[in-house]
């Protein structure tokens, strides 16, 4: 059992504690060493990925090397970030979630320098690399077709009778997500038939992921890419029919990458992430690290970034919205007021229902009381840190960035 | 910045809750259940357990003010016939009754920092003595692993101490009498120290004027300090004493707190002059029987080694008493004495000779524990900050002392923790004091340096290549032996060392005066 667990520790230390180091030194807003060192605490710190890798028992390497990949794309190194992604999915097929993203992103970079030419030529070139490097880890089961396909099977399991079973019984009440809180209010599968379900929950997602995926092929910014990956797996999360309470993971480990630009909303994002996976944590019995991981992230946190004083609608990225919106609402003076109350409240209330949960021994009547309350208010956050995230990308245009630079 | 590292130091000590504890938690929940039941009489009477009572009274007023916490955790802890009762409401209310005294400590490093000026004021926070000294006294590898995994209530015992050598260092004298007289009835493990207390409160307290060439001027005797300082110590030794003697127990009690039943070493030999002792002793054994020196017939089967705590005989070499340790500690300690008595250097002088008493006590004492080398290591990192000389010593004995404490640890998962741990305090200490006195000469030789780096390979041997080894079963005390003889050149030649640069020091500075 140790030896795992420390098979655990130097997965972490080989691969993705590396990428988080370079990748807080390669940016461009910390400059000095200290605030890199620092960027890099506050992301190792996160509680979600420590708590489900050390404690629930998982590796590492499908993060570790997506990371990779965005740390390539961050230096323009488009064949070696693809290379690192395509060996990211083919560890973990929950890397889908993030796939849209470097599509779209690459797509447009392609587009960019222009579909004659240099763009065709990239596109041609990385076409290649990802081929090659599937081929590459599907190199022992290609002997033949029936062993391919019963890995996809296994993969994907849209089997019929997988498939129809899972439909007919209805989404455990304990993920933040949008069908389980809803099924807590209305039995959707008694509206609706279990395909017409797969079609909708389809659609939701699609609809939602289309506007972030079509800006960023139409303005691909390395920004632009890292909220993009946020809002894409937060989509895919929200919306998806089959998923687990770990997967918020993929939509955590990018919102750390951009902790730096968006500090107080990183953090408060992060903080409910850990906060959805609480009934996970507490059946494996790491309440206490749970509880001490929390606080010392969030005090590193507020020591390191002060987020307290970064509210304001210029430093939430909100200061193009807000222009646009200026001339209909005029309560945007008290709004750092508003947002920093928001989130005391939230956070006792997290604090609150997590000491309920363990402690307290919930009704005879209703004995998921706590579990789908953590999930119901975790899926709220959630949404709003959903539409945040895509008003962010929707609204983030060059003009705003000339402007700071002139400023 | 210091709540920043006491909170990052509590947050960790609360990680380290269900980790492994040893006997000695058994030890605390048994006189938890001693003094919450039975009356005053019977504390030191009790023998239900195996663990007696064996600290001075103040500790047992200490478990028995726990013990009425303790009841709303779980009374069934409290009960004196449930041995080894480990329920994980016990384990949680005594590993955070250690986080929580563990306040006083923090308190106490605080005061110390005030004491300590850098003699370069440094624009970088992370490059000040202060901050340096901080850390090395809060996150101190030994005292971590020693109070929050081993479970000891260390951590407050010696923030009284430090507290006291601050009040000391702040000419509050005292206050800091006071808090001596307090701790020394606390835990009688501090009267090692005693001696240096002594003679520096005498020779700068009672004393109160030096000549113009810095000699004793017998004329300033001042009765008034002497009255108050004997008042002190009497009335902390009547408060804790004084029920004892009055029901006649007090032979019972120091029966209890200096057992000298129990033989030269422990069952792990402290790396003190004593595992020296004994390993010649048994390298000459195994050398006499090769080349038939000896007879056979006549070595007493039980070894040293053999795991048990009892009263061994040596072979070759002369067999130890409790009194010629008494003898070799009295004359260890005397020089060190003498250069207070005789050139006092203020706070400075006096903390040298504190870590000089204690060093010599651990070097030559009966049963020392391997844990009373942090008695040295801490009084020693607030002279750390301070001078190179002192930096150097510093790290040699830190270094070997906290490797001396690893079989202290020996399950499976403590390991990784244990050495990453060490690790992380070994690579700051040096990395930090480097850079503090990077403009001096460097603070170790390369002997030294080699001397240092070759740990890494005993440990690997220690205990990953020994286990796989067939020598395990006919040998399993060798890993020990290895330990505890290799930290003890390195502690011996780290006291020798501090012993000259102290006794040159005090020649140069006479030297200079005359």
């Amino acid at each position: 059992k140790v030896h795992l667990y420390f098979s655990v520790f130097v997965a972490d230390l080989l691969v993705y504690i590396p990428a988080v180091i370079l990748y807080c030194f390669s940016l461009k807003e910390t400059s000095t060493k200290k605030k890199a060192s620092i960027c890099a605490l506050c992301i190792l710190l996160y509680p979600g990925l420590i708590l489900i890798d050390h404690g629930h028992f998982q590796y590492p390497l499908s993060l570790g090397f997506a990371l990779w990949g965005v740390l390539y794309l961050s230096y323009d190194w488009d064949l070696l970030g693809s290379v690192a992604f395509c060996l990211a999915l083919n560890y973990k097929q929950m890397e889908l979630y993030h796939s849209l993203p470097f599509f779209c992103y690459l797509l447009g970079k392609c587009f960019k320098k222009g579909l004659k030419g240099k763009g065709l030529v990239l596109l041609t070139k990385i076409a290649g690399t990802v081929v090659v490097s599937f081929a590459v880890c599907w190199l022992p089961f290609c002997t033949d077709m029936e062993q391919i396909m019963q890995v996809l099977r296994r993969l994907f399991p849209i089997d019929r009778g997988l498939f129809e079973a899972c439909m007919f019984s209805s989404p455990p009440p304990h993920l933040a997500n949008i069908w389980c809180s809803l099924s807590v209010l209305i039995k959707i599968k008694n509206i609706v038939s279990p395909q017409t379900q797969l079609k909708l929950s389809f659609a939701v997602t699609f609809l939602s992921l289309l506007p972030t995926c079509i800006k960023l092929t139409v303005q691909p910014s390395l920004r632009g890419f890292k909220f993009a990956l946020v809002s894409c797996a937060l989509s895919f999360f929200l919306f998806s029919f089959q998923v687990h309470e770990k997967s918020i993971l993929l939509a955590s480990v990018p919102v750390c990458l951009i902790i730096n630009e968006i500090p107080f909303m990183a953090t408060w994002f992060l903080l409910v992430s850990t906060f959805s996976m609480l009934p996970l944590l507490l059946k494996d019995g790491l309440l206490l690290p749970y509880a001490v991981t929390m606080l010392a992230f969030l005090s590193v946190c507020v020591a390191s970034f002060s987020i307290f004083e970064k509210t304001s609608a210029e430093d939430l990225q909100l200061k193009p919205f807000s222009l646009s919106l200026k001339g209909y609402v005029s309560w945007f003076k008290s709004f750092p007021k508003i947002v920093r109350s928001l989130f005391l409240l939230s956070v006792t209330l997290m604090g609150i229902l997590s000491v309920l949960s363990a402690a307290v021994h919930p009704p005879q009547r209703l004995p998921d009381l706590f579990p789908v309350s953590v999930s119901i208010i975790s899926c709220l956050h959630f949404l709003l840190f959903l539409v945040y995230f895509n008003v962010v990308i929707l609204w983030d245009s060059k003009n705003s960035r000339n402007q700071k630079k002139i400023s | 910045w210091f709540r920043a590292l006491a909170l990052g130091v509590s947050f960790l000590k609360c990680l380290l809750i269900p980790a492994y504890y040893s006997t000695d938690f058994e030890v605390h929940r048994n006189w938890l259940a001693i003094t919450h039941n039975l009356p005053l009489s019977q504390w030191y009477y009790e023998a239900t357990s195996e663990w007696t009572l064996d600290y001075p009274p103040f500790f047992a007023w200490f478990e028995y003010a726990l013990s009425h916490v303790a009841k709303y955790f779980d009374p069934k802890m409290l009960v004196i016939e449930n041995l080894n009762y480990t329920s994980r409401a016990t384990i949680f209310f005594q590993r955070f009754s250690v986080i929580f005294t563990d306040i006083l400590f923090i308190y106490a490093v605080r005061e110390c920092c005030r004491c300590v000026n850098g003699k370069r004021a440094a624009k970088d926070i992370l490059e000040k003595p202060t901050f340096i000294l901080a850390v090395l006294l809060l996150w101190n590898f030994g005292l971590l692993i020693v109070d929050h995994i081993h479970f000891q209530y260390n951590g407050f015992l010696f923030g009284l101490m430090l507290l006291s050598v601050a009040r000391l260092c702040q000419k509050r004298y005292l206050e800091g009498a006071l808090l001596f007289a307090v701790l020394l009835h606390f835990k009688h493990i501090y009267i090692y120290v005693a001696p240096a207390y002594g003679i520096y409160l005498l020779r700068s307290y009672c004393f109160t004027a030096n000549n113009a060439d810095g000699s004793l001027k017998w004329r300033s005797f001042s009765f008034l300090h002497v009255t108050l300082l004997g008042l002190i110590v009497c009335l902390v030794s009547a408060l804790s004493l004084g029920p004892f003697i009055v029901l006649g127990q007090l032979p019972q009690v120091i029966s209890r707190l200096f057992p000298f039943k129990r033989g030269l070493c422990h069952a792990y030999w402290a790396p003190n002059f004593w595992a020296l002792y004994n390993a010649v002793d048994k390298a000459l054994t195994i050398f006499g029987l090769k080349c038939n020196f000896l007879d056979p017939t006549k070595i007493p089967k039980a070894s040293m080694t053999g795991g048990l705590v009892q009263e061994f005989q040596h072979t070759v070499l002369p067999s130890v008493t409790p009194l010629a340790t008494l003898i070799c500690s009295f004359i260890s300690i005397l020089p060190s004495v003498f250069c207070l008595w005789f050139k006092p250097q203020g706070p400075r002088g006096f903390l040298q000779c504190l870590v000089l008493c204690a060093l010599s006590s651990f070097m030559f004492g009966w049963h020392v524990h391997e844990k009373a080398i942090l008695l040295a290591i801490l009084p020693l990192s607030l002279l750390s900050v301070q001078r190179a000389k002192d930096a150097g010593i510093y790290l040699i004995l830190t270094t070997t002392g906290h490797f001396s404490l690893f079989p202290l640890l020996f399950t499976p998962p403590e390991l990784p923790i244990k050495i990453l741990l060490m690790l992380l305090f070994t690579v700051y200490s040096f990395s930090s004091l480097k850079s503090l006195f990077r403009r001096e000469r460097p603070l170790l030789t390369w002997l030294e340096t080699i001397y240092l780096l070759q740990l890494v390979p005993l440990e690997i041997f220690c205990e990953i290549v020994f286990p796989l080894t067939p020598w395990k079963r006919h040998f399993p005390f060798v890993p020990l032996l290895l330990t505890s003889v290799y930290c003890a050149l390195g502690v011996t030649y780290a006291w020798l060392k501090l012993y000259i640069s102290v006794l040159t020091e005090r020649i140069s500075v006479r030297q200079k005066v005359e």
